[in-house]
């Protein structure tokens, strides 16, 4: 009211949708662009890779390693379409994707759609169960530890610092030899069961938690400095709830950040350790598919991390608004 | 007035405080043996520098000094009741309820990501006040109480929706909701313009009035003037002085005090030193205008186009002329245009109509290349210089930076002119090879000061040179500002929310509102004669400390 406003000359009203949908819609924009980029990788990487793919199909359905002539090709080069321009094979994919058509595999014959469909539940599952882990680990820590006596916070930090370090399928294996095989708290083969989830989950989020928790920390660490958690306590305001109330929300900005890369980390990541604890998932279909050079299978796999990747970014978004409403009305 | 009378009388009760910091065997002394007492109805300023032990005075008081300290009292009570030793839980029920503490800058006082209405009923959940509900309604009632105006929209939003006004009184109503007898204000006004300064000065002395005790922590002895019952003036962890307000103010007895109320530039000090400890006064050249205007700017206009596709002029029409070895003072709140001004005059934003010639020649319209060659005639000091500086630099490298290669060209000279330099602002040759954190806030301002004399310019910009210092660094730097001018004839376009700095230091002064020059002229004229009521305003809002006055009216303080 008294502070004076710098004079307005002329106000354009819009509606009041107009920017969030303007802001949105450019982010959705983005979002095509990066998987058209990845598309457009992975399409070159599979049509300029030395050697004849209609040579490794058929090497393939026969299994044998032979030179193969033009004569046996054609069928092959034909029913591909790989004797098309290759400016036509790029449309044709593109087109394909925008069906939600990834090819089909050289060497199971199935749409590369259908094979990763059956096998993506286990290791989206596995993915988030690891983030909420590392999350939920790095929170009780940093709440429980910045900030106290020098013992306190040197435990705390201490943790974050080794286990930000830990090799996942190194500490997997360790994992599973102790809890699993010696202890036998936990199933070696845990299948899909809740039970068989713990420990692959333990495996992946216990490193991000400790990297979660030393960003956390240092944020934390800054934001109990601050006037205004000077203020909460002159009203009264306990240890333990400032730390909650006011504090943390502001501490877990950066991390949500991360978040969006780490979920993407995950989902690579989960294929190490679906082979150590012999887990049903795309690391599966993944390690086939590569050492086979079944390379719609590995394309297709390609363009679902880029997927995942641009979905947490937009999910990073979202939540980054919830916790921080300057972003909503600014 | 509801004053528990068991202690005396006084609500509150210090003997012989100490804080320290650090190790249990050998804590650093912060505070050191302070005592003083407090009734209702009364309130008591503590004033003092910054490291003089004031905030932690107050802070002992709520139990904030925090985890590594040590208070030690003969006596510490409140209310009759000693407070020396009590458990965390047994101050959460007094702080907020008996004691309200206000932070200063309520921007990062109050939760950024909360809306204050939250804020405020945190203060009344945290004591267990009414339900949801009630507290809601009772958030509504204190933010007017306070003079928010539209408090249903106001309590929805956040700190950073609200002006600087509104979220000091937002954060003066979550310390009130409980009504507690003692409130605490550290540096209460310390960010807010003069207008709105005087508004939350007019809340507290409500607040007083009702018969509560406030101790207002305060550098700014004209806010003391204004509210003070008594003063306790504090240096290094001591009170050097304590009594009745006009006493202290008025009649001092130390000699601290006495240099702290000399160094407060005002209408009477123009010409004169304002610092003790400053070099005595150097023969004032005879200032001439006959080389004509260094600075001519015509009809300046800014706006800023938003995202929002709201288009805002931040200056408007803007027009003066500044004369060789003279000083235009700049005055005005908060967006009232002056920085951007100043960043037009030095050629780092672009007008969109009318220009600036610099010494006679076109400057603003000139192309960025044609600047270049002239960009030594004209340098700036900023309000903070420690952000313009690398924190990576020495004070040799800071200096010797800003010297022109092809009139220094070996680094035996440049060396030999840093030298100079530093003397020249009054540092010594110790300093060279310190990093800008290793320098004091008035050693800091300075270094950019002798940065900005460098290149030899015939114009400073001093963009609220003096505003993040203490009175009496405050007061050596302006006496240095006035002695570089006298010996260089340098010109200053002076820009300063504080009207006392920009009565003491300038010839002429422009008065800015909302882009526009409201009033300007000479100033003696536009502080003694204001024509506009907006100069009348700002001038009124002052909160004053006028000495020579004070002997002829029986009360002393103005306002």
């Amino acid at each position: 009211m008294s502070t004076a406003a710098p004079a307005e000359v002329a106000r354009t009203p819009r509606r009041p949708g107009y920017r969030a949908v303007q802001r949105y819609g450019l982010r959705i924009l983005g979002a095509i662009g990066v998987l058209w980029a990845a598309a457009t990788f992975t399409f070159f990487v599979q049509a300029l890779l030395p050697g004849d793919r209609a040579a490794l199909i058929l090497n393939l359905e026969t299994g044998q390693n032979i030179h193969r002539s033009a004569r046996e090709l054609a069928p092959i080069n034909s029913e591909y379409g790989f004797s098309n321009p290759i400016v036509v094979q790029y449309l044709h994919y593109l087109g394909g994707l925008v069906r939600g058509d990834l090819g089909t595999s050289y060497q199971m014959h199935q749409p590369v759609t259908t094979i990763i469909g059956a096998q993506v539940t286990p290791t989206i599952v596995l993915t988030v169960a690891s983030l909420l882990f590392a999350w939920l680990i790095a929170l009780v820590l940093t709440v429980a530890t910045t900030k106290r006596v020098r013992f306190v916070s040197a435990i705390g930090s201490g943790f974050e610092t080794i286990t930000a370090g830990l090799p996942q399928y190194w500490f997997g294996v360790i994992l599973l030899v102790v809890l699993a095989i010696d202890l036998r708290i936990f199933p070696v083969q845990g299948g899909t069961s809740a039970a068989g989830l713990v420990l692959p989950a333990l495996t992946l989020g216990v490193p991000l938690a400790g990297f979660i928790g030393q960003v956390t920390r240092d944020e934390f660490e800054k934001v109990l400095d601050q006037p205004f958690i000077t203020s909460a306590r002159a009203r009264g305001m306990g240890d333990l709830e400032v730390r909650l109330r006011h504090a943390l929300r502001h501490a877990v900005l950066p991390a949500i950040t991360l978040s969006g890369w780490a979920l993407g980390a995950l989902f690579s990541g989960a294929v190490i350790t679906e082979a150590v604890f012999a887990r049903p998932g795309l690391g599966n279909v993944l390690v086939t598919g590569a050492n086979t050079r079944d390379i719609p299978i590995v394309s297709g796999i390609v363009m679902l991390v880029a997927f995942v990747y641009v979905l947490a970014n937009l999910l990073v978004d979202l939540a980054y608004s919830l916790v921080d409403p300057r972003m909503r009305t600014s | 007035m509801t004053v528990d009378l068991s202690g005396g009388g006084n609500l509150l009760r210090v003997d012989n405080l100490r804080v320290g910091f650090g190790h249990r065997k050998a804590p650093k002394p912060v505070v050191n043996g302070v005592s003083f007492s407090l009734t209702g109805g009364k309130c008591l300023a503590i004033v003092g520098e910054s490291g003089s032990g004031k905030s932690v005075t107050a802070r002992t008081l709520v139990g904030l000094t925090g985890g590594r300290s040590h208070v030690t009292a003969d006596r510490l009570e409140f209310n009759g009741r000693s407070v020396l030793g009590l458990g965390d839980r047994q101050w959460r029920g007094l702080r907020g309820k008996e004691i309200g503490f206000i932070l200063q800058d309520a921007l990062v006082s109050l939760d950024q990501l909360r809306p204050v209405g939250a804020e405020i009923a945190e203060a009344l959940r945290l004591h267990g006040w009414g339900t949801r509900a009630e507290r809601r309604e009772k958030v509504i009632d204190l933010l007017t109480q306070v003079g928010v105006p539209n408090p249903e929209l106001r309590a929805r939003q956040l700190p950073h929706e609200l002006s600087g006004g509104l979220r000091q009184r937002a954060l003066i109503a979550s310390a009130i909701a409980l009504d507690p007898s003692l409130i605490i204000a550290d540096e209460p006004t310390t960010a807010l313009d003069v207008t709105v300064q005087a508004q939350v000065l007019d809340l507290l002395d409500e607040t007083k009035r009702r018969g509560k005790a406030l101790i207002l922590i305060s550098h700014d002895l004209a806010v003391v003037a204004r509210m003070a019952d008594e003063v306790a003036v504090m240096r290094g962890g001591e009170i050097v002085e304590h009594g009745d307000a006009d006493d202290v103010l008025y009649r001092p007895r130390h000699e601290y005090t006495q240099a702290l109320l000399d160094a407060i530039p005002s209408t009477h000090s123009k010409g004169t030193k304002l610092s003790h400890t400053s070099r005595p006064a150097l023969t004032i050249k005879p200032r001439s205008a006959a080389r004509g205007p260094v600075i001519k700017a015509d009809g300046l206009v800014k706006r800023y186009h938003g995202p929002d596709g709201i288009t805002r002029t931040v200056v408007e029409d803007v027009s003066f002329e500044l004369n060789a070895g003279e000083t235009l003072g700049v005055v005005g709140e908060s967006g009232s245009g002056k920085t951007t001004t100043a960043r037009i005059v030095l050629a780092l934003a672009d007008p969109e109509e009318g220009q600036v010639l610099l010494n006679g020649e076109p400057w603003t319209a000139a192309s960025p290349k044609a600047r270049r060659g002239r960009r030594r005639q004209i340098t700036v000091v900023y309000q903070d210089p420690l952000s313009s500086f690398d924190p990576r630099w020495s004070v040799r490298s800071i200096v010797a930076d800003a010297l022109p290669r092809d009139s220094y060209p070996s680094a035996a000279l440049r060396g030999e002119r840093v030298r100079e330099l530093l003397g020249q602002v009054g540092l010594e040759e110790e300093h060279l090879d310190r990093r800008p954190l290793q320098l004091s806030g008035g050693q800091r301002q300075r270094v950019a000061i002798a940065r900005a004399l460098a290149p030899e310019p015939s114009v400073i910009v001093c963009d609220e040179p003096v505003s993040a210092l203490d009175v009496s660094i405050q007061a050596q730097v302006l006496d240095l500002l006035t002695d570089l001018q006298s010996e260089l004839g340098l010109s200053y376009l002076f820009i300063s929310h504080d009207l006392g700095v920009i009565h003491h230091m300038s010839d002429r002064v422009l008065v800015m509102k909302d882009g526009r020059v409201v009033e300007s002229g000479t100033a003696d004229a536009v502080f003694h004669q204001p024509r506009e009521e907006y100069t009348r305003q700002l001038l009124a809002a002052l909160p004053r400390l006028d000495r020579s006055e004070s002997l002829t009216t029986d009360h002393g303080r103005l306002l």
